[in-house]
């Protein structure tokens, strides 16, 4: 059994390109924003807006959401492009308005493991991306389980609420700066 | 367009791609993405995080990918020359290829998305408003499943060049734009595909945002002619590799 650190990692990566402005007819979908009815008992909103570097909205980009379940469990069930209404699958997919702002129905992760912080991963794509961005939108929950995520403790202290969502009537909101003051922290995973 | 044209000249933008191009070739580092930072492009001007990007370990979710399956995508999705009563005009041809992670594994039964222009380089979106054709047998979005071997497949048309304004006489070289996803989150990726000799290469500030040539060269699709399919359709190969999986292949299934 060959393990993903062995020798055998001999393949370069294909290289990211933006998303351009001409998604809008081919990515988005319908229910794409919808994880969970809204409405449905223990839904909850995650929005947010999307910015530039002038502080100005950005009105095409595509944001996607994985997650976990309430329960902490990663579902691994199809449906997505094609919801019943009644299978959590645990991704989404909306563009922004015209305003910068995306919306998912969802309901709030549980933590994947004992202790853990329970966050949202996040993609980033837009128009003047030139590739995609990766992040994390934690739940502003127990102040004591944030301080000891392995991932918020790295980050500078003035810099760590880009990553921890607000609570508000509706549920969470996540504000994503490209660039600038409150710039979001967006994240690199180990490579090859 | 409500926006006054961008008069800039090529000439200009070819100087500064040429002058990022000098300074790559001074660091000895090998890039195998493109730049976020990258001025000719201006749209990224203001789009780019100015901090360097977190590391950090992979956790829960993100060592998983979503799961798409037959009730998400219809196997006639991967057709885009059958959508309408009118046959799309264009260059015929079917693109091809493989998904495979960093070790040659392949990335089986996962989806991959795809969205162009038609064959006069209009895109089906309210603000593509350039004088060129829309065509009434083509709207260019695709979708498939990759097989047990990663290997997808699309029949659709050649794509024209775009004019865009990112400086005066600005076009892109034809591509076909994909969206692609892994075993697990962090490989997921949206990326562009070109066609062999283009000769726009050159003047395009997104494909030359890829600072490294070899890098860009993996964007290029091959024509194949095992793939072209007599009086039907020409064929071009353009294999993918998604790397920053974690997950060992025991765990993967």
């Amino acid at each position: 059994m060959t393990t993903p650190t062995d020798a055998r990692r001999e393949r370069v990566a294909t290289p990211g390109q933006t998303i351009g402005p001409f998604f809008g007819y081919a990515l988005p979908y319908p229910g794409g924003g919808e994880l969970v009815p809204p409405g449905q008992p223990g839904a909850i909103r995650l929005h947010g807006v999307v910015l530039d570097g002038a502080d100005v909205p950005i009105g095409d980009a595509l944001i996607e959401v994985w997650q976990a379940d309430a329960a902490g469990e990663v579902v691994q069930r199809p449906g997505s492009l094609n919801r019943d209404g009644f299978t959590f699958t645990g991704w989404g997919r909306v563009a922004v308005d015209a305003a910068g702002w995306y919306s998912f129905s969802t309901i709030r992760p549980g933590p994947t493991r004992d202790g853990g912080a329970p966050f949202f991963a996040l993609t980033v794509l837009a128009r003047g991306l030139l590739n995609r961005l990766f992040t994390r939108a934690y739940l502003p929950l127990d102040p004591a389980v944030l301080a000891a995520d392995p991932l918020l403790r790295q980050v500078e202290p003035d810099r760590r609420d880009t990553l921890v969502a607000t609570e508000d009537e509706t549920g969470y909101r996540f504000d994503i700066r490209l660039q600038g003051d409150g710039e979001t922290v967006f994240l690199a995973y180990p490579g090859p | 367009m409500s926006h006054p044209a961008n008069e800039t000249s090529q000439a200009a933008v070819s100087a500064e791609i040429d002058a990022v191009a000098r300074g790559y070739t001074h660091t000895g580092v090998v890039e195998t993405e493109p730049r976020l930072d990258y001025p000719p492009y201006r749209s990224s001007v203001l789009r780019h995080p100015t901090k360097d990007l977190m590391l950090t370990d992979p956790e829960g979710v993100e060592l998983w990918a979503p799961v798409f399956g037959h009730r998400d995508v219809d196997a006639m999705d991967r057709d885009l020359t059958i959508q309408h009563l009118d046959q799309p005009v264009g260059e015929r041809m079917v693109v091809s290829g493989r998904v495979v992670d960093d070790g040659g594994r392949p990335v089986a039964h996962q989806l991959v998305e795809i969205w162009q222009a038609n064959s006069a380089g209009r895109y089906v979106h309210q603000r593509d408003q350039h004088p060129a054709p829309l065509d009434a047998g083509f709207t260019g979005a695709g979708r498939c499943l990759t097989d047990a071997d990663g290997t997808y497949s699309f029949t659709t048309i050649k794509p024209g060049p775009y004019p865009w304004r990112n400086h005066r006489n600005a076009w892109r070289p034809a591509h076909i734009h994909f969206s692609l996803f892994g075993t697990d989150f962090t490989q997921r990726m949206v990326t562009q595909m070109y066609f062999p000799g283009d000769p726009l290469f050159a003047l395009d500030p997104i494909y030359q945002a890829i600072v490294d040539p070899a890098a860009r060269d993996r964007l290029v699709a091959s024509y194949d002619h095992d793939l072209t399919q007599p009086e039907w359709s020409t064929g071009y190969r353009w294999d993918i590799v998604l790397t920053g999986n974690h997950r060992t292949p025991m765990e993967q299934q």
